[in-house]
């Protein structure tokens, strides 16, 4: 198999008017969401590698926050003021390209690059190569610290500038995320959002199973932080709580979404040998047809 | 005429010119912040912290973060300049240097403090040898190695006047000025403190001093002895090595450093490849025993006898 550009045919979805309703942007994050999923379903298959399990456990956040929550669009992504997103699970650079292609940062038919020799969509993301990438990262435990570093720089500068990561579950055994999360909260960064992909599963077996990490929600509260648990497969819960930061003045926001890996695909979800593995042909048809019944967040 | 050798010249510590230069640079520059992991006093940089309160970030023994949150910070349009011990910098936070500094190009200034040896008795697990080995192999890093406070200070102010990433060393062991007051730091540049046709000796950092001494006391017995000052071990000047190679009977490199992957590394690899010759290179080949930084210089041959040793060696037996 070979990805072509035959193969990145995705609508691209504009931003919303400044005053539409809750409704109206629900609506939207579902359609970025199910167009975001059926092209990064095409580009795994293709391409033939990637980490699909991974991106459709993260991909309703993502469409959250770029189809309603970050400000920023093709045209501020290197506005100093812009909000930042960093993808720390850096290994979902899939579902991130497919994000970035959707919301008009980067041009779909660039996705038939995905993997191939010297492309800038690299099988992990490149702030040097790819417009509305803020780190490079791949190894975990990276994201965290950067976050923390920047929401520090939009507070010395009396910026409302948020800053907004995406951690994966097992991604937190690491211990670096730990020593930013006290870093955070001794700086009282508020404008700070760490979003945890909780899908209990890492690499090979459970979070329960490897390294618990229960409590977490003690745990982070415990570390400093304003803690939220949400359903992050539903776009509802996801826009209200990502838009309404800072829960608790002084207090960086620590979101649990609660996801499950290769959601909504019937054989996929919460199925650990999804991590990276690549859906055959026949796979591939059942996933599609399954995808296109999903209908707003829904089978 | 009375001579007067370096040896004789009165030392300076570089952190103080360290601190005094980001001092300056930070008021010139609102950009300009300090990131460090508890590293305060150690830095030398209290005063630093009276003047800029909100500028001196402190994570807390913690490098990991440190460096990650110095690119987070870099992302934000601030230029930092991280100061910790270099053993703790540059062995904990490894990756953070590769993955967030170097390879996401972030305009991140990581300064290794009392590197190499300069913690002495505290052991192997305090000293910085590695350093320079570790960095060395990161693509997109610079890599800076003082000799006196003048070039510290002049390095620093290149730095902050330049985009991207770079790795300054700055010594805690005092050392003699080598260079004039004036003097301008020019990266990737080597500079010929001393002229000298029958060997060349290559150093930087608290060693060149003395190399300068060495070759005094090589000049005394009739050898012509080039002193070769590499402040940027990282992108070397080819050039200048190349010509010490062409010109002279051999190098001696000599580095508190290990003695393997570090300047001498660099000369000995550059000399394979254009123009073959002797290169004897001088650091530590082993975890060092228990002595003061001093007495650990001078064991390993980092000494002005240690250095023209290996000099006439290299010009009497070729080896």
């Amino acid at each position: 198999m070979t990805l072509t550009v035959e193969h990145t045919t995705m609508p691209v979805l504009g931003r919303l008017p400044v005053h539409s309703s809750r409704a109206e942007q629900i609506a939207h994050i579902a359609e970025a969401a199910k167009q975001i999923r059926i092209q990064d379903l095409k580009l795994v298959h293709h391409a033939g590698a990637g980490h699909i399990g991974g991106d459709f456990s993260a991909i309703d956040i993502l469409a959250t926050l770029y189809g309603a929550v970050l400000d920023i669009s093709p045209a501020t992504v290197n506005d100093p003021e812009r909000d930042r997103f960093i993808l720390s699970k850096g290994h979902v650079a899939g579902a991130l390209y497919t994000t970035l292609a959707a919301f008009g940062f980067l041009p779909v038919e660039d996705l038939a690059t995905f993997l191939k020799p010297l492309s800038a969509l690299n099988g992990h993301p490149n702030r040097n190569k790819v417009a509305g990438v803020e780190a490079n990262t791949g190894p975990l435990g990276h994201g965290l610290p950067v976050a923390v570093g920047h929401a520090l720089s939009a507070k010395l500068d009396v910026s409302l500038r948020r800053t907004y990561v995406l951690v994966g579950d097992g991604e937190l055994q690491e211990g670096s995320n730990w020593e930013a999360m006290m870093a955070a909260s001794q700086y009282q960064l508020d404008r700070l959002t760490v979003i945890v992909d909780r899908n209990r599963l890492q690499q090979g077996a459970t979070t329960k199973e490897t390294n618990d990490l229960d409590p977490l929600p003690e745990k982070a509260a415990a570390f400093g932080f304003a803690v939220v648990e949400v359903n992050g497969h539903d776009h509802g819960e996801l826009l209200d709580v990502l838009s309404a930061v800072p829960f608790r003045p002084g207090k960086p926001t620590f979101v649990i979404a609660h996801t499950h890996k290769g959601h909504p695909i019937s054989f996929m979800s919460n199925n650990v040998a999804w991590h990276h593995r690549v859906p055959d042909a026949a796979e591939y048809q059942q996933a599609l047809t399954e995808l296109a019944r999903y209908d707003r967040g829904r089978l | 005429m009375v001579h007067t050798s370096i040896a004789d010249q009165p030392r300076y510590d570089c952190r103080d010119a360290y601190v005094e230069t980001l001092a300056e640079l930070a008021e010139a520059d609102h950009r300009i912040v300090g990131v460090v992991n508890d590293s305060v006093g150690s830095s030398k940089l209290n005063s630093f912290r009276k003047a800029f309160p909100d500028r001196l970030i402190n994570v807390g023994i913690a490098e990991q973060d440190m460096v990650g949150v110095a690119s987070g910070l870099a992302n934000g349009g601030r230029i930092p300049f991280v100061s910790a011990a270099s053993c703790f910098l540059t062995g904990r936070a490894l990756e953070q240097i590769k993955a967030d500094v170097a390879y996401s190009n972030t305009n991140v200034k990581l300064c290794g403090m009392s590197p190499g040896v300069a913690y002495g008795e505290l052991g192997p697990t305090h000293h910085s040898v590695e350093d320079i080995a570790w960095l060395r192999a990161i693509a997109n890093m610079r890599i800076i190695v003082p000799a006196d406070p003048i070039e510290t200070a002049a390095a620093l102010r290149w730095a902050a006047a330049s985009d991207g990433p770079v790795f300054i060393r700055v010594s805690r062991m005092s050392v003699p000025k080598v260079y004039a007051e004036d003097y301008e730091f020019e990266l990737g540049k080597a500079i010929t403190v001393r002229d000298g046709s029958d060997v060349t000796l290559i150093s930087n950092g608290t060693v060149l001093w003395r190399a300068l001494a060495a070759a005094e006391r090589l000049a005394e017995e009739g050898i012509s002895a080039r002193v070769l000052s590499m402040p940027t071990v990282k992108p070397l000047d080819t050039d200048a090595v190349v010509a010490a190679a062409r010109e002279t009977a051999g190098i001696v490199t000599a580095e508190e450093a290990v003695s393997g992957g570090g300047l001498g590394g660099a000369v000995a690899e550059t000399v394979v490849q254009h123009h073959p010759a002797r290169v004897s290179i001088l650091g530590f080949p082993e975890f060092a025993p228990t002595g003061s930084a001093g007495y650990l210089l001078n064991r390993y041959g980092l000494s002005p006898e240690g250095i023209a040793d290996a000099a006439r060696k290299l010009v009497t037996t070729g080896t």
